[in-house]
């Protein structure tokens, strides 16, 4: 378990290195850094400190050394807009995008999940049909245009739910307080559709397969209850792939909070970087990319290291 | 060379080609021929947007701010009755929706085709050619596939800027690497047929061996993931339009339509935003139920 | 004294979208306590199918639609899926075919024992345990108390058989059915079972149900034997009379395709032509198109024939005379 959690380990550092030059070039090769990095309000003066400062008159590859000692300790330039670390700025919006995605993440399985097993297990039954054509459509909707439907519906129309913004927090948390909950509801469904659908098929045609293996009808030659089958025997077996697709998933919901954040005006990472795209500012966006490509590596490994613990068969691949 | 007509595929005794009965299995499913006809009507409204819609939503000369926001139905200075009512302009949607599409599938389709170039050749030569220009390939092609295509097209749109084009290469960019494992993947499994090492016997032209051999037998994957990749085009030009960061204002694809009623939403006048998003709902469906049939069909090991 | 099991006329088919496959279509025996039953035919004879019905394991589109399933006394047609699931792997157990399968990967195996016990019994976690333990020692799995910690797949094949060996004979049930249990193990971890099995059955007075196509298996192991093709019974009786005198000319042409029974140099004789298709069976004996002997009188449909004393043939020409010569 240890080799094979050091390698992994190692396996993830290389990936944040391959990262880091590939932002390192986008930012400092393919762009003029001077323009990408240095505010266009900043006088001549302020330039050339500036320049000096981050090291643009070395030669590139001692300038990917000085980016990489800076981002060490943390230090990833300034916000234009907000003249604050741009490191700081991010890290301020995160709970809220991290409460939407772990809210969608939930919803998701907590829909997902029965609905899937039940299309699995009953698959000619009129109810999977639907579940299915529905899944098909989760699938196809575009997340924004569905946003907005659930805003005319549910908060114009019929006036049940808030349409945009936090609400009241506590600790910084919407799902603390009953105010906080509603304004979260609407984006957290909206963000939750696309891994709704994902879920539903996943655990169907998990159930599906499964069900038509040996060892499910010698767990029914044994004279189980029908809900031992299903839930031991059936589900274990499924709950490893979906865990570790909605593992997986973690790093692309929390991406595409960028939209469902834009939609309902929700104040966290994705809609800092929406904002700061379009007027440019820069720092952000570079603070943004490193920190989405260190947290996909962590999530990668959690989902990893997980997925050993649920398996017996990997674990034990590990160890050889 | 000359007389060797080695691709050619020997002629079937009956009339039973593989394209004849791929074509009429994909007829078998109702679902797929409606999503199909659907998806062709959609083209044809697109295509010929300037002589069927009402007006040109883009001639100032045609529209007039008066007829801003006007409800589905009402009839507007000019004497047209609008259907699905008018933007904030005095455009009338119906119009602006059939040019709309023109972007939209232009975006979509165009990025997808490009991506599907570039991808399937990368998987063609990865697959050829092996050892370390393989590995170099695939690694890329994971690294871009761990990332959500959201988020690699905003980061490229956020350096390269707005425009079409630019939209074209950041859709380009996110998809290329689905196209490449597909065609690496299958094939790597044609490699190993014999009909291959018949080809290199014959010492004929890689390039040859690869186009003219190798790429038709992987066609059957790349058709899926094709069609699939198209609506998923389509649907990211519409998401990165809307978030501000695609198409340029003066070229509004569906997306972008969306966006403009954002604003109006609030006030209840539904339509401005309501209309493009189902015109974009029915484009993205009807392709993935033709997508999702023709991956039944061409599927091998479904096969009997 | 009753038998353990008596079948009568059972009927399974598959209502299948190309027609209705008549899987098994009226076949009949009969195990005694404590008695060995061959069931032995081609892959789709509907034997393996046979065994499901008993146990009520058919998936659908299959279902029994007709016939009696007497297990001591009790139709097993006809009691309700709760009754069936109290007597399944408690008085009536199954062995599968490939012990690569059967376990289910992700349990360790003494969840999957334990909850076998539970199942049927009202102990606690501990003796149930204990009974696991006692099995997986019993069917001669060497340090038992390590090994039940153990997932499936740190056992080898043979190994995982006997684990599901053990979890059938947890509950000292009247009858096993085991379906082809050895014809994915290796030919002498295959006599090792066979033996093992064959020590247990007769210790416990087990009945056992031994579904294969292999008639070596069944000669050492099996009282009595039944031959299936399409779905029906085409000849039974005792080992002894079916395998040295068999009757029926299909089952004249399975000993005869036995590689063993051949003299060297000869070459080995097979029998012309394919299962037929279970879903258009032409009236008639299934048979006819395969057999040298058949003529207008096999277009009828034969009856299971008393030819001999304890030996039963469904056909209209026996292979009677070979005794005699």
């Amino acid at each position: 378990m240890t080799v094979y959690l050091l390698r992994r380990l190692l396996q993830s550092l290389l990936v944040l290195v391959a990262m880091s030059v590939i932002v390192f070039v986008g930012v400092y090769a393919v762009g003029d850094p001077v323009e990408i990095l240095i505010s266009p309000d900043a006088d001549q003066f302020e330039r050339e400190r500036a320049i000096r400062a981050l090291g643009l008159d070395l030669p590139l590859w001692q300038q990917y050394l000085v980016f990489v000692k800076n981002a060490l300790q943390g230090d990833l330039g300034r916000s234009f807009v907000f003249s604050e670390p741009a490191l700081q700025l991010i890290l301020q919006k995160m709970p809220a995008t991290m409460e939407l995605a772990f809210g969608a993440m939930f919803i998701s399985i907590l829909i997902g999940l029965p609905l899937g097993l039940y299309a699995g297990l009953k698959p000619e039954s009129p109810g999977a049909k639907v579940i299915m054509a529905g899944s098909i459509l989760g699938f196809s909707l575009p997340t924004f245009w569905v946003g907005l439907m659930l805003i005319m519906v549910f908060a114009v129309q019929l006036g049940w739910l808030p349409s945009t913004g936090r609400g009241e927090t506590l600790y910084g948390w919407s799902f603390l307080t009953a105010n906080g909950l509603s304004h979260l509801l609407l984006p957290a469904i909206n963000l939750a559709l696309f891994k709704i659908s994902l879920v539903i098929r996943l655990t169907r045609s998990g159930v599906r397969e499964t069900m038509l293996m040996d060892y499910v009808k010698f767990a029914r030659a044994k004279g189980l209850s029908p809900a031992r089958v299903t839930y031991v025997h059936v589900f274990k077996n499924i709950l490893i792939p979906v865990v570790t697709v909605v593992g997986l998933e973690l790093g692309s919901t929390i991406a595409f909070s960028v939209v469902t954040e834009s939609v309902f005006a929700w104040p966290g990472m994705g809609k800092l970087i929406i904002d700061s795209i379009n007027v440019l500012d820069r720092p952000v966006i570079v603070a943004y990319l490193l920190i989405i490509v260190l947290m996909f590596i962590v999530i990668n490994l959690v989902v990893d290291i997980l997925y050993s613990v649920l398996d017996p068969r990997v674990r034990l691949e590990g160890q050889a | 060379m000359s007389d060797v007509t080695l691709d050619k595929a020997p002629v079937a005794p009956r009339e039973e080609t593989p394209f004849r009965r791929f074509v009429s299995e994909f007829m078998s499913s109702k679902i797929a021929v409606g999503g199909l006809l659907v998806f062709l009507v959609i083209v044809v409204v697109a295509l010929l947007a300037p002589w069927i819609a009402p007006q040109n939503p883009y001639d100032l000369g045609q529209i007039d701010i008066m007829d801003g926001r006007l409800e589905p139905g009402e009839v507007g200075a000019s004497g047209i009755t609008h259907w699905l009512g008018t933007d904030d302009q005095g455009r009338d949607m119906l119009s602006g929706i059939m040019y709309g599409l023109r972007i939209s599938l232009t975006v979509g389709a165009g990025s997808a085709l490009i991506a599907c170039l570039v991808g399937a050749s990368l998987g063609l030569l990865a697959a050829y050619a092996g050892g370390r220009t393989d590995t170099v390939i695939m690694r890329l092609v994971d690294l871009q596939l761990s990332f959500p295509t959201i988020l690699a097209a905003l980061m490229i749109l956020a350096f390269l800027g707005k425009g079409i084009m630019n939209v074209v290469i950041a859709l380009v960019i996110v998809e290329w690497a689905y196209y490449a494992r597909t065609v690496r993947g299958s094939a790597l499994v044609e490699r190993r047929r014999e009909y291959i090492e018949a080809a290199q016997c014959l010492a004929l032209p890689t390039r040859r061996i690869l186009f003219r051999h190798l790429l038709p037998n992987c066609l059957p994957p790349l058709i899926v993931v094709g069609t699939i990749q198209v609506a998923r085009a389509i649907a990211l030009e519409a998401t990165l339009s809307f978030l501000g960061l695609g198409v340029p204002i003066t070229e509004p694809s569906l997306g972008l339509l969306i966006a403009n009623g954002y604003e109006y939403m609030l006030s209840g006048k539904y339509w401005i935003s309501f209309y493009p998003g189902v015109a974009l709902l029915v484009t993205i469906v009807s392709i993935n139920l033709m997508g999702d049939h023709l991956r039944d069909v061409l599927n091998p090991r479904l096969k009997k | 004294m009753t038998a353990t099991l008596e079948v009568c006329d059972l009927k399974t088919h598959f209502f299948t979208r190309a027609g209705v496959v008549k899987a098994v279509d009226g076949v009949s025996f009969t195990v005694g306590r404590g008695k060995v039953l061959g069931l032995v035919g081609e892959s789709g004879s509907g034997k393996s199918v046979t065994g499901f019905s008993i146990i009520g394991l058919v998936d659908p589109p299959g279902r029994v639609v007709g016939g009696q399933i007497l297990f001591q006394g009790r139709d097993l047609a006809k009691i309700s899926e709760e009754e069936m699931r109290q007597l399944r792997g408690n008085r009536i157990a199954m062995i599968f075919q490939d012990p690569m399968m059967t376990l289910n990967p992700v349990l360790r195996v003494d969840t999957q024992m334990i909850e076998t016990v539970l199942a049927h019994e009202k102990v606690d976690r501990e003796s149930a345990r204990q009974r696991a333990r006692d099995a997986l020692g019993m069917v001669g799995i060497p340090s038992p108390e390590e090994r039940l910690k153990s997932y499936p797949h740190q056992f080898s094949g043979g190994m995982r058989q006997r684990v599901a060996i053990a979890i059938a004979l947890l509950h000292r049930p009247e009858l096993i059915i085991a379906d082809e249990p050895t014809t994915a193990l290796d030919v002498t971890i295959q006599g090792q079972i066979l033996a093992e099995v064959q020590k247990l059955a007769a210790n416990t007075g087990t009945s056992l149900i031994w579904i294969t196509h292999d008639l070596s298996v069944v000669a050492g192991l099996a009282d009595d034997i039944a031959v299936m093709y399409a779905g029906r019974i085409v000849e039974e009786g005792q080992v002894s009379n079916v395998l040295d005198a068999p009757l029926h000319p299909y089952t004249v042409g399975l000993i005869g395709s036995v590689p063993s029974r051949n003299k060297r140099g000869e070459p080995l004789r097979q029998i012309p032509g394919m299962t037929p298709s279970l879903l258009n069976l032409p009236a008639g004996c299934a048979f006819r198109s395969r057999c040298a002997r058949a003529d207008e009188v096999c277009l009828k449909e034969p009856a299971l024939f008393d030819l001999r004393p304890g030996q039963r043939a469904r056909c209209f020409h026996p292979h009677l005379e070979e005794v005699a010569a």
